[in-house]
């Protein structure tokens, strides 16, 4: 202890602590704080990045099921839209074939009608031809038969016994 | 390092050339002056002298100014004292470099003693730039240099640690993360890494430059470690909040009895705690330096070339182990530092 004290300058203890102290406020502006501060920023940019890195993995998950989603959104879509048309297509050729039908049963009973009418008209001038025909044949007949007198009494006489017999 | 080393011993070498004609004469002669030799080194002096050459009685190295404070300011030149060889002359008052300190004498130079051998002369106020203060004022130079440097690189490329950057960030970032934060926390940290790091880098600097051949011993000198322990007090005590005072006056959760007792104790363990810091500093490096000097001082008490190459290599394993100290007390004196400004701003919840 008594070597202690007697090595002791006061001197050494003087200039020591004045030039430390200086040294100690000079680096602590001109040195430590920059680098103290360049580190932190550093630090911070890199935890910043790896954030921002997470979250853009995040995101970009997000997108990918967003995608994911939408596509099987338009899957469901288009397959909807298909068995609609489908429905639709064959709701409108069942509508078709039931008009379709009713139209042809209209044509075919017109085309019966017409059918029957014109075999009506045919039916008629036939028969008319045929009057005249045997009008004609019966005019004949008639004048052939009445041509002599007796012929005229013979038949006056049969033709009244048939109205008797009747 | 082995370069240093060698020059070490070469620098010792120039001591031995000395010691050799004497060796021849009187064995006992040979230990005495590096028993001298390592005394003189382990204390500051007024110039800076690289190394002597007894036979032609030069010295290599270079004057230094002596600044007295003596009825007026007195400033002169180391070089008047001609290594302690004359008594320097000024304005009328004469005075006499004795074991590196300066006394006031008479014309004779005439040094009194008391009882216990100590010099009875007056000892006018020594503010010289001596060989210690020129080094720290040549160390503080480089570091504002070398770390102002660093600082910028940081602008420059930035944020990206280049160049001596890259070396010096994991220790400062071993500073602040390994030694600032768990010793003091989060939250107060930043306020002392100013500190932390200049006393680092200052303590382990002059550590380093005390194993170089230049002979220089900073650190190793109870002045320095005074000075450096004592800002580490004042930080602490001008920092604390409350709960350390109420620590030390009035501990919490234990019975008043035991409250009385334990304040004066707490309030003596305050001053230990710097007091530790300033001894464990000096002691290890004076005694890093006193165990190098002495191994390479037997290497010419041995004079023989078994005895010489072994405590050859005996003190270089030394010199590596050194090396390792400088390091290890740079980072004790920043830890504990740091530890004792984590009492000062610790917050207790309760206990």
């Amino acid at each position: 202890m008594d070597k202690l004290i007697s090595d002791f300058s006061l001197g050494l203890f003087f200039w020591q602590t004045i030039l430390f102290i200086g040294l100690l406020f000079l680096l602590r502006y001109f040195a430590w704080k920059p680098i103290l501060n360049a580190i932190k920023e550093r630090e911070e940019g890199i935890l910043n990045s790896l954030e921002s890195a997470k979250n853009a993995r995040k995101e970009m998950q997000n997108l990918t099921a967003d995608n994911e989603r939408i596509l099987k959104e338009a899957r469901n879509d288009r397959e909807e839209l298909l068995k609609e048309a489908r429905t639709m297509r064959e709701k409108m050729i069942d509508e078709a074939k039931g008009e379709a039908q009713v139209e042809a049963n209209n044509l075919i009973a017109k085309a019966k009608e017409s059918i029957e009418t014109e075999k009506q008209a045919a039916i008629a001038d036939l028969k008319k031809q045929v009057a005249d025909l045997s009008i004609g044949i019966a005019e004949k007949l008639v004048k052939e038969e009445l041509a002599s007198k007796d012929k005229q009494v013979k038949l006056i006489e049969t033709m009244l016994k048939d109205v008797k017999l009747n | 390092m082995a370069f240093n080393f060698s020059l070490n011993a070469q620098h010792e070498t120039e001591h031995a050339t000395e010691h050799e004609v004497v060796v021849q004469h009187e064995e006992k002669s040979l230990k005495e002056t590096i028993k001298e030799n390592i005394q003189h080194h382990l204390k500051d002096s007024h110039d800076f002298v690289f190394f002597s050459d007894s036979e032609t009685g030069k010295h290599y190295g270079f004057s230094l100014p002596v600044i007295l404070w003596d009825d007026g300011l007195k400033l002169f030149s180391s070089s008047k004292f001609h290594h302690g060889e004359s008594l320097a002359e000024v304005d009328g008052n004469f005075y006499k470099l004795y074991h590196n300190k300066i006394y006031k004498v008479d014309t004779e130079g005439t040094i009194n003693y008391d009882e216990q051998h100590h010099p009875t002369n007056a000892k006018p106020l020594d503010f010289s730039i001596t060989k210690g203060v020129f080094s720290i004022i040549i160390l503080a130079a480089f570091m504002l240099w070398f770390f102002i440097g660093i600082a910028k690189s940081y602008v420059k490329n930035n944020g990206v640690p280049k160049g001596a950057a890259g070396f010096m960030e994991p220790i400062i970032l071993y500073i602040r993360d390994e030694i600032a934060i768990p010793n003091i926390g989060e939250k107060h940290h930043a306020r002392y890494m100013s500190y932390l790091l200049t006393v680092f880098f200052f303590v382990w600097f002059f550590n380093l430059i005390g194993l170089t051949p230049l002979g220089i011993n900073v650190t190793g000198n109870i002045a320095i470690t005074f000075g450096l322990a004592i800002i580490t007090f004042l930080i602490t005590q001008f920092t604390a909040n409350a709960n350390y005072w109420k620590h030390i006056f009035w501990m919490p959760g234990v019975p008043v009895p035991m409250k009385i007792i334990l304040a004066p104790i707490e309030l003596l363990g305050v001053i230990i705690k710097p007091f530790a810091l300033m001894i464990r500093l000096y002691a290890n490096i004076s005694a890093g330096h006193i165990v190098l000097m002495s191994l390479i001082g037997l290497m010419f008490v041995f004079h023989n070339w078994l005895g010489s190459s072994l405590t050859f290599f005996l003190a270089f394993a030394i010199s590596l182990i050194e090396l390792l100290v400088a390091l290890l007390q740079a980072y004790i004196f920043t830890m504990l530092s740091a530890l004792y400004f984590g009492f000062a701003v610790e917050e207790h919840d309760d206990h």
